[in-house]
């Protein structure tokens, strides 16, 4: 299997929180690959360990055993690969977006997402025009300047999800990103990044409780017991009638 | 973009408060140390007014203003007589307290010959002392005017002319009168007293049975004449004529019995490192206590508003922030809050120095070193706040 050729390469990932008798296997054995441009959607009940996979491939949560490649790059190996810039890779390869829209409250829309940018090496006046660019055509281009205190539930998640795109990531991993929203909000986020799948030819692993909300997806993992118990493809499935 | 400034905006109320608070605090550790420089200053005042080489006084003190000092007003002449001296002028001191409109009223008086130095160094109202009697130059810091009358002693004396600002080492403004004068109020004693004298030195002499009656009466009038002269003051200051050597003068003047000459230097030290010691101590030691309890402060300061961006400073791990903007972030905040509180504790003291019941005296040295101690004070209490920050998980960000 040619590794390069995929966004995520995850193989026998494990993930065990605690010691001994309060040890729990949140994760256990999971294998599967993403390729650029995919969008996936993993499904499970409450604690069945939807949130610790995605922080094992976001380099936020160590791995207990198993790979993890990135783009190519070998992240873990049984442990962070050794010597593997952890901030480097979250700032260049990867975008997060989660539940709770974690923008910096004293920052501007315009500032949270150009902070992604400085902090990747681009100018001040870089940082500008492309945060610029990219709020507008996710609709908030009257908001440049609104704190976050003073942005709706959907307009702030927008603004997560520009700041997530900001560095164009190979990966966008996203946490319930429509749990805070009504429906209608909801189907607006997940149709955004649909589209940014498809334009950014980016990964995008996205977490949800709601089925409603996956339609349109190309895969969905179901998760029970920090296990994939099972794999829907849906564009095949779609195609070729066999499920 | 700079996060620390941006963090400051939003929460621009409650930084301003922190650096007033701060500024405050700042305000007096700057107030304690011009206070310090202010009791050098008034203690070396008349020094500096007098411009003397020379301070002759009782053998075996310190005097006239350390410890007190008495010697005969006419040594003055063997003073003046010493090669190398070129003028000699007694001076007598004493600390004055009297009832003014009901409140006490104390200052420092200051007897000097008319014709020697050791007086008012500057008039800026009136004129100076002109006759021998009962006439009186006053510090400004006296409040009095021109013609105004006050009893010391025996006697009334009228303010002729105003003085600047001098004052005694313990801070009390100066008044000066003729030596006479002064001499009167320190030693001559009222009637009632000298007739009692007289009386006794009568009546111990008559149970003497040797003497005659004539003899009685010369040694009556002798003695009297002792008890009753006031020619005493507290020093003679010298200065040498151009050239004289200080070491030589004073050593001739030490070989006399019952005098000691102090140099300007010696004198000056024992009124800034001797009579001012403690009080030094004291104001440093509040100083270290203030500039401690600032630390502390600026610590929690910094450690809170680290506590409240945990969130913050985890998603910025979690976008790949490295450690420099975080920590910077909180460094600059800190710094900031240091100057802007430095800023606010000067213009509060260079506002306020002059109504301080005693002189504060603002010295560019010490500011500065205040300054690079609080810029210290803030880099360190900030490692506190680094740390914690330092050890945030990006995970953090995570929670709902
Ligand atoms: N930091 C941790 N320490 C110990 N156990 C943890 C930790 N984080 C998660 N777990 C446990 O791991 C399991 C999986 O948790 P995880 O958060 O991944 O579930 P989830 O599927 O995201 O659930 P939810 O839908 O409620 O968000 C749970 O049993 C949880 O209690
Ligand atoms: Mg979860």
């Amino acid at each position: 299997m040619d590794k390069s050729m995929y966004a995520i390469v995850v193989e026998n990932l494990t993930k065990v929180y605690g010691k001994g008798e309060t040890a729990v296997t949140a994760i256990a054995d999971a294998t599967f690959q993403v390729r650029p441009g995919e969008l996936v959607a993993i499904l499970g009940p409450s604690g069945s360990g939807k949130t610790t996979l995605l922080t094992c491939i976001g380099l936020i949560n160590e791995p207990t055993h198993g790979t993890v490649v990135i783009d190519g790059a070998v992240v873990a190996d049984g442990g962070w690969h050794g010597g593997i810039d952890l901030k480097r890779m979250r700032r260049e390869k990867l975008g997060f977006i989660f539940q709770a829209h974690n923008l910096i409250p004293f920052l501007t829309a315009l500032e949270n997402v150009m902070i992604a940018l400085e902090i990747n090496h681009l100018t001040r006046n870089e940082a500008k025009g492309r945060a610029t660019e990219l709020l507008a055509s996710l609709n908030l281009g009257h908001r440049l300047n609104n704190y976050p205190s003073a942005l709706s539930g959907g307009e702030a998640q927008r603004v997560a999800i520009a700041r997530a795109l900001a560095n164009k990531p190979k990966v966008i991993l996203a946490d319930e990103p429509t749990a805070a929203l009504d429906t209608e909000n909801g189907k607006n986020v997940m149709a955004l990044l649909k589209k940014l799948a498809v334009e950014n030819h980016s990964a995008i692993l996205v977490v949800t409780h709601d089925h409603r909300m996956v339609e349109g997806f190309d895969r969905i993992f179901q998760v029970s017991d920090g296990r994939i118990i099972d794999e829907h493809n849906k564009v095949a499935a779609g195609r070729d009638h066999v499920g | 973009m700079n996060l620390a400034i941006r963090d400051i905006r939003y929460h621009r109320g409650r930084f301003i408060l922190t650096s007033i608070g701060l500024g405050l605090l700042l305000g007096v550790v700057m107030s304690m140390g011009g206070i310090y420089r202010g009791l050098i200053a008034d203690a070396l005042a008349i020094l500096h007014a007098n411009k003397a080489d020379l301070w002759v006084v009782q053998q075996g003190t310190n005097g006239p203003f350390a410890e007190s000092s008495r010697i005969p007003e006419d040594i003055k002449y063997r003073i003046r007589a010493v090669p190398g001296v070129a003028e000699a002028s007694p001076l007598s001191f004493q600390t004055v307290q009297i009832e003014r409109s009901g409140k006490p009223f104390r200052f420092f008086l200051i007897g000097y010959e008319l014709g020697g130095f050791g007086g008012p160094p500057e008039i800026v109202a009136g004129r100076a002392i002109r006759q021998k009697h009962y006439e009186m130059v006053v510090a400004k810091a006296m409040r009095m005017q021109i013609g105004e009358t006050i009893h010391l002693g025996l006697h009334d004396y009228t303010v002729v002319g105003i003085t600047g600002k001098i004052v005694s080492s313990s801070g009390d403004p100066a008044a000066y009168v003729s030596l006479a004068d002064a001499q009167d109020i320190q030693f001559k004693k009222d009637n009632d007293a000298i007739r009692n004298d007289r009386e006794r030195i009568t009546v111990n002499l008559a149970a003497m049975p040797s003497l005659s009656p004539s003899q009685g009466r010369y040694l009556q009038q002798n003695i009297a004449a002792i008890t009753e002269s006031t020619h005493t003051v507290n020093t003679i200051v010298a200065r040498l004529a151009p050239g004289a050597n200080l070491q030589e003068v004073q050593a001739r003047i030490s070989r006399w019995n019952h005098f000691k000459p102090i140099s300007d230097a010696e004198q000056s030290a024992i009124l800034a490192k001797g009579m001012i010691e403690k009080a030094r101590m004291q104001l440093g030691l509040f100083r270290v206590i203030l500039l401690v309890i600032s630390a502390v402060i600026i610590s929690l300061i910094i450690y809170t508003s680290t506590l409240d961006k945990i969130r913050v400073i985890a998603t910025l791990k979690l976008i790949g922030a490295q450690n420099r903007v975080i920590v910077g972030m909180i460094l600059q905040q800190s710094l900031l809050m240091g100057v802007i509180a430095y800023a606010i504790g000067y213009g509060l003291i260079v506002l306020t120095y002059d109504k301080f019941p005693r002189r504060i005296v603002l010295e560019a040295g010490d500011l500065q070193m205040l300054f690079v101690i609080v810029m210290a004070i803030c880099m360190i209490s900030s490692f506190v706040g680094i740390r914690k920050a330092l050890k945030v998980e990006p995970a953090e960000a995570l929670g709902g």
